[in-house]
């Protein structure tokens, strides 16, 4: 499977990365080279294997659906680019 | 000796017995943090913080209130969030950042009166095998044999060059599919990465969740048992956190490993393999054998497919995990031209602030992920996956305590030599280690000689899981055997 110019295109924009036009059939060339190097999992008989969920054979933790932490509003927003009255702030969506 | 040249074993021994304070060693170590800008292996330097640390921990050693690993000066890696203290992951997405809380590991180490000397370098967001994608250029390895500067090897080269050139008594380091081991071996160190799970993943940059997995950086296998009991804790905080006690690592060390069932992979003997790698390998089996140990050849049949499998895994997991810079909570923000919304805010500071590894492997797992390719690469690697796993179960079940390979394919390379070659080149760098991560198991690299160049070369021990203690007293037994006691001569 080899990724065209086009797929580098969606594929960066699914990712929220911008790449430049010009810079796209490289991405397309390194993506593909990647892409051919897992074609060998084709090889595998994986016919009755269950895809891995867990690594160690250990059900995840319940606890109690209950407030355990919280309240430090200001710590949450001290590393924040642009924190304005309480919140995080973002250019305008216009939908 | 100098105080920074100490193990933690030493260190200790001599801080219970009031010979010399943490101060002292600190001192010692900040003096030589300061002597080696040239390696750049800290990013962030904390004589002030450490020196406070130190003085308290004097101060528990004097009460009589001394867990083992206080008044010993570490270095963290950029990837564990300290509280107040700038924690970036090597990226400048991330420039900046200083978090507001602790990581469990590092808090632990401080509870048990652990000194921080400051944050180590690592590749960017634990991506790479080279330490060259690290937002602060690249960390050198103390290790120098003609006028090439080396590579410490990746991600955690930071923590391996710190600690093999004694800035540090040890480090923590982070293994996501060799990250520990390999510098460990291109470094002359040991580095253990423990069972997914033993280890709390809260607070530290998440990478690849279902395989990251964090560990100590030593100057002895001794060291590893320590610290390692130190680091490990049942963390509630992280849901993957096993409800199993952390037991007494060092009690585990008795050097005695007659009987012991040592297993050989033959898939791990790869056409090409240079041949001081394989004396190297055949040398450690001698050992393992003249210790009482039985060596028993083994077949774990899927070990080819390790790689393949883990560079679908591992970007999945970090296209997804990595979703969280979008330069809104945190970090860098691109400056945004006129009429901007809030897609080319994301878009551009994410050209912006992640490196071109980091933005190879997002979008490689986007795309694995996508609609269409999920099934053909995501869940066909997981099933994949669970047959590398099998195959260690089947060997484990056939009675093998610990499993031998070489830790890396090579001694380290210089920096720069790899930068024309193929990003998957790169990647076979983690060949021996990243079996150990798919399948959740402990690994170590103990260093057991030096190449024709007076490079440093390691073997890798893998151990049942939950039995870190087998595998410590295993890699203790080999490094009696080595006797590896070279040290880089200073350079820098």
């Amino acid at each position: 499977m080899s990724i065209d110019i086009d797929t580098a295109r969606k594929v960066a924009h699914l990712a929220r990365i911008a790449v430049p036009e010009e810079a796209l059939p490289e991405l397309a060339r390194e993506l593909s080279g990647i892409l051919t190097f897992m074609e060998q999992l084709n090889e595998v008989d994986v016919e009755g294997i269950e895809p891995m969920t867990s690594v160690t054979p250990m059900r995840l933790k319940r606890r109690v659906d209950e407030v355990t932490d919280g309240g430090y509003q200001d710590k949450i927003l001290k590393n924040a680019p642009d924190a304005r009255e309480g919140f995080f702030a973002v250019p305008k969506v216009v939908e | 000796m100098s105080l920074n040249q100490l193990t933690i074993a030493a260190a200790r021994d001599a801080l219970k017995a009031g010979d010399v304070t943490s101060v002292e060693i600190t001192e010692a170590c900040i003096a030589a943090i300061e002597g080696a800008d040239a390696l750049n292996a800290y990013c962030a330097k904390t004589p002030e913080i450490a020196l406070e640390q130190a003085k308290a921990a004097d101060a528990r050693l004097k009460a009589g209130d001394a867990p083992a690993m206080c008044g010993i000066p570490l270095g963290i890696k950029d990837l564990f969030a300290t509280k107040g203290v700038g924690t970036q992951a090597a990226s400048n997405i991330l420039a900046g950042f200083k978090p507001e809380y602790e990581s469990t590991v590092t808090q632990n180490l401080w509870d048990a009166g652990a000194v921080m000397l400051g944050k180590l370098s690592m590749d960017e967001f634990a991506m790479g095998s080279s330490n060259e994608t690290a937002c602060y250029g690249p960390v050198v390895n103390p290790w120098k044999v003609d006028d090439r500067k080396l590579t410490p090897g990746g991600s955690s080269g930071g923590s391996a060059s710190a600690v093999a050139a004694d800035l540090c008594l040890a480090a923590t380091g982070t293994d996501t599919g060799g990250s520990i081991r390999q510098p460990a071996a291109f470094t002359g160190i040991v580095g253990i990465k423990p069972t997914y799970g033993r280890v709390s993943r809260w607070g530290v940059v998440a990478f690849a969740s279902s395989l990251d997995q964090a560990g100590p950086m030593t100057k002895s296998v001794r060291d590893a048992a320590i610290m390692l009991g130190a680091m490990a804790s049942v963390d509630p905080k992280d849901s993957t956190s096993a409800d199993i006690p952390v037991p007494d690592f060092e009690a585990a060390l008795t050097g005695d490993i007659r009987g012991k069932k040592i297993g050989i992979p033959r898939e791990y003997r790869l056409d090409g393999m240079p041949a001081e790698i394989e004396k190297l390998w055949n040398d450690g089996i001698a050992m393992l054998r003249d210790a009482g140990a039985e060596i028993v050849d083994i077949s774990l049949p899927h070990t080819k497919y390790a790689l393949p499998a883990y560079y679908v895994i591992a970007p999945a997991e970090a296209s997804s995990n990595l979703a969280r810079y979008d330069g809104v909570r945190y970090g860098h923000r691109a400056k945004l031209g006129k009429g901007d919304g809030i897609t080319e805010m994301y878009e551009k500071t994410r050209a912006e602030g992640f490196g071109p590894e980091v933005q190879r492997r997002v979008m490689i797992g986007t795309y694995v992920l996508s609609a269409g390719f999920y099934d053909a690469y995501y869940n066909r690697a997981r099933r994949v996956r669970a047959l590398i796993k099998r195959d260690f179960d089947l060997a484990f079940a056939d009675g093998i305590d610990a499993i031998l390979t070489p830790a890396t394919p090579s001694s380290a390379f210089g920096l720069g030599e790899m930068a024309s070659a193929d990003p998957v080149e790169m990647y076979l760098n983690d060949v021996f280690t990243v079996t150990v991560n798919l399948a959740g198991l402990p690994g170590i690299s103990v260093p057991v000689g030096l190449d024709a160049k007076g490079l440093p070369m390691g073997l890798q021990l893998i151990g049942r899981p939950w039995a870190e203690g087998d595998l410590l007293n295993h890699a203790y037994v080999l490094e009696q055997a080595a006797g590896f006691s070279a040290k880089p001569s200073k350079w820098w």
